[in-house]
């Protein structure tokens, strides 16, 4: 489980100004966590303050009625942001929800927003989405900011420099009544991906190595800072892959120091700062990335010049492989013996040519626009093999209707792919969007454990290239035979 | 919540590794809007066959586990999503605690704002227990808040770690909450001092 390389002491590294006050050279993290800390009182947790809160409808109906039945408000329902994406159909959302316990999750958050004055992307909004997709793409998500959500992909926002995490629902009603938590300083861990990638490995691969590196509880008490070369080239996008996937790996977040990619990203967005207030905000980003010799507790290293289009075989997000790699023996591992059972798969063989029967496009790892701009352009002018389904979800409201207007929808339909509305869709198989049983389906989502994505269903997770380049071969396929 | 002290309680061995969340209540039970009735979907999966009956292999369905308090599970116990219902649902069966080598953390915070303790152990005392368990139906142990103390059969008694606010809120049936408000003339203060003019309404109103 992990490997700790750094070998530096944080003592060694500090260093007088001339003064002849110590100044310790501080991470990312250190910054932001040391500007949200409240108060903190011998023996409790200190209380870190939370910029932004967003809420979706599956995993905050039980906090609002915390709030009725203590008789207390949301406090600052203007750093509070709604919407809806588990839940929620997305095949023509125009329609009633057809699941009435559904139906009435969703007419809950309604309701909640309503009476509690908190803003909401509704069905049907212009700004709705899937929560992680939508944060940023409004400009609510920024640098330095501590963001919260009921969802472990919270994570998915560090890419901006953000400390942001997943919270369970009590800690909900804390945030909404409160605007703070109860929070424990964590350990940091450099992820380090130096190198340079080759053609076809986009940031999925990245991720998913690390995981099948450290495994899924290999992060657990840290916070993941990805730094390298490798990093530094990715879009904005594929940083927000890359973090979405931290929890995978057991950090509660991940995060990326931003550079002038990030404010790129953020200029002239409904909610980023304008006029002065950019410049202010600029001045303080810039003054947030890690100092030269801050010392993480621990660094993992992975060389991105190695790594292959990367797929998992097992059942649960560290069990992958290259997709020409063998997939390992049991060798009296009980979890690798149960997992294969599971699968259905014969150890020792690549996965590369197994046949599929779905494949789906979508989630907050991989729903963004550059996502399906990069499984378009490897389908353009193909078809998807007749023995496959193919599901391509945008991640929010704004993508799809950007998808239309460049084609990328017509692309997907002539291939034969179902295009639809925004939500979570077959990531969770909360609304029907769903595997039957036995069935394999090639994912661009964040999850492959057991029924994850419907029971009996078996899950391999991959890059959206992989994912498209599947779903032409009717089984798991190397992108790069396309590009 | 109620107070959390001392309890005995039957044990019942699933020795897995990373039993996820979508494991423990999967996502197509997560629609309700309530804390209670999940226990009926624990472990759904395992737990019941496709046409619905109980699967006679599963530990929880054998009749030595009725009335089981204590779960014994692999390493790494509760990772992967953040819903609260995971332990809404091992409450809501009856357990009152989880034995594991480690927890993942928002697992484990979730269940101490519930009451539901995650116990860590080393891995020769889970293993000691969990063959205990196999070989003896309705083997018991005592768990002991106030000491951090886990009682085996043996009579050997093991101490625990745990956070030491959250135990001090489970021994008392105290709330975080309430700890949290008690603060607010630091958090108006954090407020003034600290700029920031991020406001979520910008945003309904650019889309409305």
């Amino acid at each position: 489980m992990g490997r700790d390389r750094s070998g530096r002491s944080a003592i060694a590294l500090r260093r007088c100004d001339t003064l002849g006050v110590v100044n310790t050279p501080r991470t990312l993290y250190d910054k932001v966590w040391d500007s949200h800390v409240v108060s903190h009182d011998e023996g409790a947790p200190p209380v870190l303050y939370i910029d932004l809160h967003l809420v979706h409808e599956v995993t905050s109906p039980q906090a609002f009625q915390g709030l009725r039945d203590r008789g207390i408000g949301v406090r600052r329902p203007d750093r509070t942001m709604a919407t809806m994406d588990h839940s929620i159909p997305t095949r023509d959302q125009t329609l009633p929800i057809l699941d009435p316990i559904a139906a009435k999750q969703v007419e809950q958050l309604r309701i909640n927003c309503r009476e509690f004055d908190i803003p909401l992307a509704d069905v049907g909004d212009e700004s709705q989405g899937i929560v992680h997709v939508i944060g940023p793409e409004l400009g609510l998500t920024r640098p330095g900011i501590t963001v919260v959500c009921g969802d472990s992909h919270t994570s998915t926002h560090g890419a901006f420099g953000a400390l942001a995490f997943g919270i369970g629902t009590t800690e909900v009603e804390h945030v909404l009544a409160t605007q703070c938590l109860l929070q424990h300083r964590s350990k940091t861990c450099e992820v380090r991906f130096h190198g340079r990638p080759r053609q076809g490995i986009v940031a999925k691969d990245l991720i998913l190595a690390l995981i099948a590196e450290i495994g899924i509880g290999g992060g657990t008490g840290f916070v993941f800072e990805y730094t390298g070369a490798a990093i530094r080239s990715l879009s904005m996008e594929g940083r927000m892959t890359v973090c979405n996937m931290s929890i995978e790996g057991g950090a509660r977040a991940g995060m990326v120091a931003p550079d002038d990619g990030t404010y790129q990203y953020l200029a002239g967005r409904p909610a980023s700062p304008r006029g002065a207030a950019w410049e202010e905000a600029l001045e303080q980003w810039r003054a947030l990335p890690s100092d030269d010799g801050a010392a993480y507790d621990r660094t993992v290293t992975i060389d991105a010049a190695e790594l292959e289009p990367m797929i998992t075989w097992g059942t649960n997000p560290g069990m992958g492989v290259g997709l020409n790699q063998p997939v390992p023996e049991p060798n009296g591992n009980a979890s690798v013996r149960k997992a294969l059972d599971y699968m259905q798969l014969e150890a020792g063989r690549p996965l590369a040519g197994q046949p599929v029967d779905v494949v789906f496009v979508g989630s907050c790892t991989n729903s963004r626009i550059s996502d399906l701009r990069a499984a378009a352009e490897l389908m353009k002018g193909r078809k998807v093999n007749p023995r496959v389904r193919m599901l391509v979800v945008p991640g929010s409201e704004k993508v799809r209707s950007q998808a239309e207007s460049e084609g990328l929808a017509e692309v997907f339909r002539q291939a034969g792919a179902d295009w639809r509305e925004a939500g979570c869709s077959m990531c969770i198989a909360m609304n029907g969007d769903q595997l039957s049983s036995g069935q394999y389906c090639v994912s661009t989502s964040n999850r492959n454990f057991e029924g994850r994505q419907g029971k009996g269903g078996r899950t391999f997770l991959a890059s959206p290239l992989t994912a498209a380049a599947s779903a032409i071969e009717g089984a798991v396929a190397d992108p790069r035979r396309y590009l | 919540m109620q107070a959390v002290t001392s309890f005995r309680g039957k044990a019942v061995a699933l020795p897995v590794s990373d039993i996820d969340t979508d494991q423990i209540i999967p996502a197509r039970f997560l629609k309700t809007i309530e804390k209670l009735g999940l226990g009926e979907n624990l472990f759904n999966d395992w737990r019941y066959l496709p046409d619905g009956s109980r699967n006679p292999d599963f530990v929880l369905n054998r009749p030595a586990a009725a009335g089981a308090s204590v779960l014994l599970a692999g390493d790494n116990f509760g990772c992967g999503s953040s819903r609260e219902h995971a332990p809404w649902a091992l409450i809501g069966y009856g357990f009152r605690a989880v034995i594991s080598t480690s927890f993942a953390d928002i697992f484990r915070n979730n269940s101490l704002k519930n009451g539901l303790l995650p116990v860590i152990v080393d891995q020769a005392t889970l293993t000691e227990l969990q063959e205990a368990a196999q070989s003896e139906a309705g083997l018991e142990v005592t768990i002991d808040l106030a000491s951090q103390e886990l009682e085996l059969p043996t009579g050997r008694r093991v101490r625990f770690p745990i956070d030491g606010f959250s135990r001090q809120c489970l021994l008392e049936g105290g709330d975080q909450l309430s700890y949290i408000q008690q603060r607010m003339g630091s958090i108006l203060a954090y407020e003034r001092s600290a700029s920031s003019e991020l406001d979520t309404r910008l945003v309904s109103r650019a889309s409305a």
